[in-house]
């Protein structure tokens, strides 16, 4: 499955570059620049999400002792991870001529960086314990904790009203160009397919590599 | 080990209620603490010292003290919780009192909070005290003192029980000092936030009732999951 994620990942990457570059139009206040919201929000939407489809399977290994689930949270944690910094980098990037400022202490930014630590928290924890299950246990105790920052991301903009914009796709309707929209969605798709794509690789390294032993593994054609 | 950590083990359980028990592992931390005074001492003093460099650092302009003193007196007190929540679980560890703590008939969860409400005796509340003595050296008014010392009393035991969560997750492991900050220090931020927005709040004349009540809502949160989570924690440790 990973080779038609990965390509259609990248055919939508395409599709989604062509019409943030060439198709959609300019915006009224902020001219050219606002074009980096293409992969910044489908980044921070990511971002948000894969934390919470981690700590949802590491739930699962911690109740259900799968390992399979285990594996693939931890197999989620760099993916997440790069979509928070790439998040916060193309934020700053936008910042800098929207704000005036490559970093402001708004609430949103905080939290989305508070995420970026709790990433870089699940993973320093996993690599320091040496034996992989109680790795995992660790890992996903840290991780269900930390979910708890989630929700606060999301709503941060309703609850505290600083200087992040609000979002501007809502369930009643929307205030975006169509061609805009267009672009955001597959963008957004785009980078949902390269995630799944991404992980459902790095999981079956980490099988492998776990399972080296295993009768399996020594019968596969690639390890002869 | 202590007597009082024998009579614990020995599991009298009828005699034994779950205030008596909470109180018992508090009496046994609180000695074992006070016969090594000088950990005790550690935190206080680096609390004190880290707080005294920033005036060397900023400059000595009353103004900018002052706007600053809620702040550095919290970065400060959490910093210096993070310095002793090696303590929290290692002796323990080490000599093999948490294995037997584990087997123990009573709940886990009961012997964590007595632990961890200890260590907050010993660690936190010395910063608390101090902390008005601080913020003198940084001008700040009798009002804003209060309520520092208000916050402080309601944050530095959420402090200590999302530290335990950690302590008990790194127990063991290399280097276990520097990643327990690292996991612990962005939990840790809304305290942070809250705190030193309620001492803010004073300097700007608006209500301080607002984050003191959130603070003592994350102080309730905490006292009810933290135990629980630390346990399974050591007990994910300890296999």
């Amino acid at each position: 499955m990973v080779p038609w994620f990965a390509w259609l990942s990248a055919v939508l990457f395409a599709v989604g570059l062509y019409i943030s570059f060439f198709v959609a139009p300019m915006d009224a206040q902020q001219s050219e620049a606002y074009r980096i919201m293409f992969i910044h929000v489908p980044a921070s939407i990511l971002s948000m999400f894969i934390y919470l489809i981690m700590a949802g399977y590491a739930a699962l290994g911690l109740i259900f002792n799968t390992r399979l689930s285990s594996m693939m949270a931890s197999a989620l944690a760099p993916t997440g991870a790069l979509f928070a910094f790439l998040s916060l980098w193309t934020g700053a990037l936008w910042g800098k001529p929207m704000w005036g400022a490559w970093w402001v202490w708004d609430a949103r930014l905080t939290s989305e960086l508070i995420l970026l630590f709790l990433y870089l928290g699940f993973i320093a924890l996993h690599a320091s314990i040496d034996d992989p299950r109680r790795a995992d246990r660790a890992a996903a105790l840290l991780a269900i904790v930390g979910s708890v920052n989630v929700p606060i991301i999301y709503f941060s903009v309703k609850w505290w009203n600083t200087l992040h914009q609000g979002s501007t796709i809502k369930f009643t309707g929307t205030s975006m160009h169509v061609a805009m929209q267009q672009g955001m969605y597959t963008m957004l798709l785009a980078c949902w397919l390269y995630a799944i794509a991404v992980t459902l690789t790095r999981v079956r390294s980490i099988i492998l590599e776990r399972e080296r032993n295993a009768q399996w593994v020594l019968e596969l054609s690639e390890a002869k | 080990m202590s007597p009082m950590s024998v009579s614990l083990i020995s599991g009298n359980k009828n005699g034994l209620s779950l205030f008596g028990l909470l109180s018992l592992v508090i009496r046994r931390d609180m000695v074992l603490a006070m016969r090594r005074r000088a950990d005790v001492l550690t935190t206080l003093i680096f609390f004190v010292m880290v707080v005294s460099l920033f005036p060397l650092g900023v400059g000595p302009e009353l103004d900018m003290l002052r706007k600053m003193a809620p702040g550095v007196v919290w970065v400060a007190a959490l910093l210096a919780s993070m310095l002793s929540l090696g303590r929290l679980f290692s002796a323990d560890y080490l000599d093999g009192t948490l294995e037997q703590m584990m087997l123990a008939p009573q709940s886990l969860s009961v012997l964590v909070l007595g632990k961890i409400l200890a260590h907050w005796m010993v660690s936190g509340l010395p910063l608390v005290l101090m902390a008005p003595v601080l913020g003198l050296q940084f001008d700040m008014s009798a009002q804003a003192l209060w309520v520092l010392i208000a916050g402080l009393l309601l944050g530095t035991p959420i402090l200590s029980m999302i530290g335990a969560v950690g302590a008990a997750l790194t127990l063991g492991l290399r280097g276990g000092g520097v990643l327990v900050s690292l996991l612990v220090l962005p939990l840790c931020i809304p305290v942070l936030i809250f705190g030193a927005g309620a001492v803010e709040a004073v300097s700007t004349g608006m209500s301080v009732a607002s984050q003191l009540s959130l603070l003592g809502a994350l102080l309730v949160l905490a006292m009810v999951f933290t135990p629980w989570v630390t346990a399974q924690a050591l007990r994910i440790s300890m296999e």
